[in-house]
């Protein structure tokens, strides 16, 4: 099974997010996603990375693709996602827009916040040119295993979700403006101050999504830690890996190790609560009653 | 032109007082998962959908059908199906958000009309008039994180029609791209066709406060004499840093009313009434109240008096993403 | 966040719910249940609405009076009681005794009763919900499926009926055009 580094939700500094870049270069990662998914205005402030990242990656002999925003509305929005397949490397939707801009007949991957439930979907996008698709995060198993049937029928990988606050819901209003009584135009970059998104509890003190902009996300962090031998199984091509502020680097390596078989799922586990600093382990979408839920043990 | 109402009917009883009411559209759906509001109780046997079929076209009146939740793998016969049999029935389109159901839809039934549902998501003209190419879509019902000059901007781009949301529960995140719901209860509108289920839901009465709980997380409380707290997810009272709020959205729900005459210049077609999951009288008394207001503007005549916000959820109205400053 | 009150739902008047105190309870059990048997027949679409909830147990509570009828589906084959004290159920509505003809009727709507505190739901959220729609699709005319009835167990209703009908100005036969918002 691959490795993927998905495209980093959160909003970083220039040169947090250029080090995330250099350090994964030297990782056990197949492929890294980069690039802005989440809100167009982040991206000026570190737009000048953006090649010299792909040049690090692509040395270094990864595979590198280019997110598309999550949800294009901007005039300016579409001009940036016209403007992707430009680059010449591979454009990961993660905005159905962003076919539209693909010139006929290139290869396109598909991230996880595009709509691929079942077989006459992935069908469809396979003869679009799809490569690859990461699947949504709240698919159960029966159906990620269905779809990795029918992505080996058309040429097409199948990923899915493997470690980090799951993308929930995307929106045109952003929740950290609204925090602080601002609108999305007049944020002033509140997001930046939660690099990992901030967490959103019940008023009984429950633990229960977190926010990074335009994005809700769960508070805990998934992880495939006990689910590697049922998605391999199931014919599942790679897991997606989602950037986080502490310990990526570590944390990828950590993953490489349980896929080789070098570790088990709990000590994988363990190791992932510690190097986040005690966050809570999620797996419930795939096997479990519910998202937030986790078939391993307890912390 | 008088703009077109479309109207909800979550039961045969309310299509028959939605058309009685003056709508000239009216959407419902199939009782099963293959629509996005798969609500106990609710919904239309196939042998309903015809006889109400029959009963809209005989008073000159549409029918839509939804069946706009995600097709699940291993399992897309279901939703093939509910396409055949709404054809069957004579419904004047079918309501469509997964891209495998509409190339289904327009290679095995071409003289289906179709309509991309809100839960496509489709925020722009490019990806509107994608549809159109690909699919022969007709006709967009817009998601609601869209402003007035957006949606002006949209009909300029494109020759499909648009149909927009002015009255009822209205969706905070992008529409069929939301995963609270199976996160908290293992359901979710795109896979199951509810958002917060009632089989997850629990009300709480503890010392005068009544709390909405989901899947045990508690959603909002309030007191005696406050309305009753929604269970809806996006909707809830909660804490992020020194703040407790309702952080995403207030219990209010969309009355555009007042924006029909701006979304008439926009270029608009219809307007949307949000409620299948409503009473039969809730759904005649919008539909007058809307019906009255689009003639009011084609005549030139000023709005009647708004009648509606006792029927408003929480009895809080907003004009949603319509104006700039929600977002 | 405006909150505008409902208008206010008329209250079954407390001296003669006083009275009903002494009221014998099981012949007006036996005649709800042969009138819910006699909508049964006549209504087949709502039971089969209630889908999985057609074997629950309701209760339904008019608060402006001192007895709770406890409904049984049994899919089909309903069963009424009344009760002084209620019992164990899977789910309870609770309003004024105009509130729940009126929801019955289509004068009122279910959710906005709801938010405005003049209903209240306990228990299984689902089956509530269930009912309600399966309700409401029904068009229900309970006066009409009254006069339907005849024989000796109906005259209690008949009386019981009249009398509310006079005292609190409650919906007790469904007018259309005629929504009291």
């Amino acid at each position: 099974m691959e490795l993927t580094v998905g495209p980093n939700q959160f909003f970083w500094k220039a040169e947090d997010w250029s080090a995330l870049y250099d350090a994964l270069a030297k990782a056990p990662v197949d492929r890294v996603v980069l690039g802005e998914l989440v809100c167009s205005k982040r991206l000026p402030f570190y737009q000048d990375q953006i090649l010299p990242a792909l040049e690090t990656l692509t040395a270094a002999g990864k595979q590198v693709a280019l997110t598309s925003l999550a949800l294009v509305t901007l005039k300016r929005e579409i001009k940036a996602t016209a403007a992707l397949a430009e680059v010449g490397v591979e454009v990961e939707i993660n905005d159905l827009t962003a076919l539209a801009h693909l010139p006929e007949g290139a290869k396109f991957s598909v991230g996880p916040l595009v709509n691929v439930y079942n077989e006459g979907t992935l069908r469809w996008l396979a003869a679009r040119g799809a490569t690859r698709i990461c699947l949504p995060p709240e698919l159960p198993l029966a159906s990620v295993a269905t779809l990795a049937r029918a992505g080996a029928e058309a040429g097409v990988e199948i990923e899915v979700w493997g470690h980090g606050r799951i993308p929930l819901a995307i929106s045109g209003r952003c929740y950290h403006a609204r925090l602080h009584g601002r609108i999305k135009d007049n944020c002033l970059f509140a997001c930046e101050d939660d690099p990992d998104g901030l967490q959103v509890d019940t008023t009984d003190g429950q633990p229960f999504m977190s926010m990074n902009g335009v994005q809700t996300l769960s508070d805990s962090c998934a992880s495939m830690a006990h689910q590697i031998e049922p998605l391999r199984e199931a014919g599942v091509k790679a897991l997606r890996l989602s950037p986080q502020s502490k310990g990526f680097a570590e944390t990828c390596d950590l993953y490489r190790q349980r896929l080789n078989g070098a570790i088990d799922a709990a000590t994988l586990a363990a190791e992932l609560v510690r190097l986040s600093g005690g966050m809570r382990l999620s797996d419930g979408f795939l096997t479990g009653a519910r998202g937030a839920d986790w078939s391993g043990a307890a912390a | 032109m008088v703009m077109e109402i479309v109207c909800p009917a979550g039961t045969p009883a309310a299509l028959r007082a939605a058309v009685k009411a003056g709508a000239h559209t009216i959407y419902c759906g199939f009782a099963d998962e293959t629509n996005a509001r798969n609500f106990p109780g609710l919904n239309f046997s196939r042998e309903e959908m015809a006889d109400g079929v029959a009963f809209a076209h005989a008073k000159g009146a549409k029918v839509l059908v939804a069946i706009n939740t995600y097709p699940r793998a291993g399992s897309e016969s279901l939703w093939h199906a509910a396409v055949a049999d709404a054809e069957t029935a004579g419904a004047d389109a079918v309501i469509l958000a997964d891209l495998g159901l509409l190339a289904y839809a327009a290679n095995n039934h071409p003289n289906l009309r179709r309509h991309l549902s809100v839960q496509a998501a489709a925020a722009n003209a490019e990806i509107i008039n994608f549809y159109g190419e690909e699919f022969g879509v007709k006709r967009v019902v817009l998601p609601r994180v869209l402003s007035v000059p957006e949606i002006a901007a949209i009909n300029k781009d494109t020759d499909i029609e648009t149909e927009v949301f002015v009255f009822g529960g209205l969706c905070v995140m992008a529409e069929g791209r939301c995963s609270l719901s199976s996160y908290a209860t293992g359901r979710s509108p795109n896979m199951n066709g509810v958002c917060s289920p009632a089989s997850h839901v629990e009300y709480v009465e503890d010392q005068g406060a009544l709390s909405a709980k989901l899947g045990g997380y508690t959603i909002h409380a309030v007191g005696a004499d406050e309305p009753a707290p929604y269970p809806t997810l996006c909707k809830g009272c909660f804490s992020a840093g020194e703040k407790t709020a309702h952080l995403f959205e207030d219990p209010v729900s969309l009355n555009a009313e007042q924006l029909i005459p701006q979304l008439a210049k926009s270029g608009v077609t219809a307007l949307k009434i949000e409620g299948r999951q409503r009473s039969r009288s809730y759904v005649a008394q919008v539909v007058k109240n809307f019906r009255a207001a689009v003639e009011a503007v084609d005549a030139g005549r000023p709005l009647p008096e708004g009648m509606l916000a006792r029927l408003s959820e929480g009895q809080a109205v907003t004009t949603g993403a319509y104006k700039k400053t929600w977002r | 966040m405006d909150y505008q009150p409902e208008p206010s739902i008329p209250h079954f008047p407390s001296p003669l719910a006083r009275a009903l105190r002494f009221l014998p309870l099981t012949p007006v059990s036996l005649a709800l249940t042969r009138l819910t048997r006699s909508m049964a027949g006549r209504h087949e679409a709502m039971f089969r609405r209630l889908g999985e909830h057609a074997n629950a147990r309701f209760l339904l509570d008019p608060t402006d009076l001192p007895v709770t009828l406890c409904l049984e589906p049994r899919a089909g084959n309903p069963r009424v009681t009344l009760h002084r004290k209620p019992p164990e159920a899977d789910a309870r509505i609770a309003g004024p005794l105009a509130a729940l003809l009126g929801l019955v009727h289509g004068a009122y709507d279910g959710d906005a009763l709801f938010f405005s505190r003049d209903l209240v739901i306990e228990g299984d959220t689902a089956a509530a919900l269930a009912l309600r729609n399966a309700v409401d699709d029904a068009e229900l005319d309970i006066a009409a499926e009254i006069e339907s009835l005849s024989g000796p167990l109906a005259r209690p209703l008949h009386r019981l009926i009249a009398l509310a009908e006079r005292r609190t100005g409650v919906a007790l036969t469904r007018h259309e055009e005629d929504l009291l918002w």
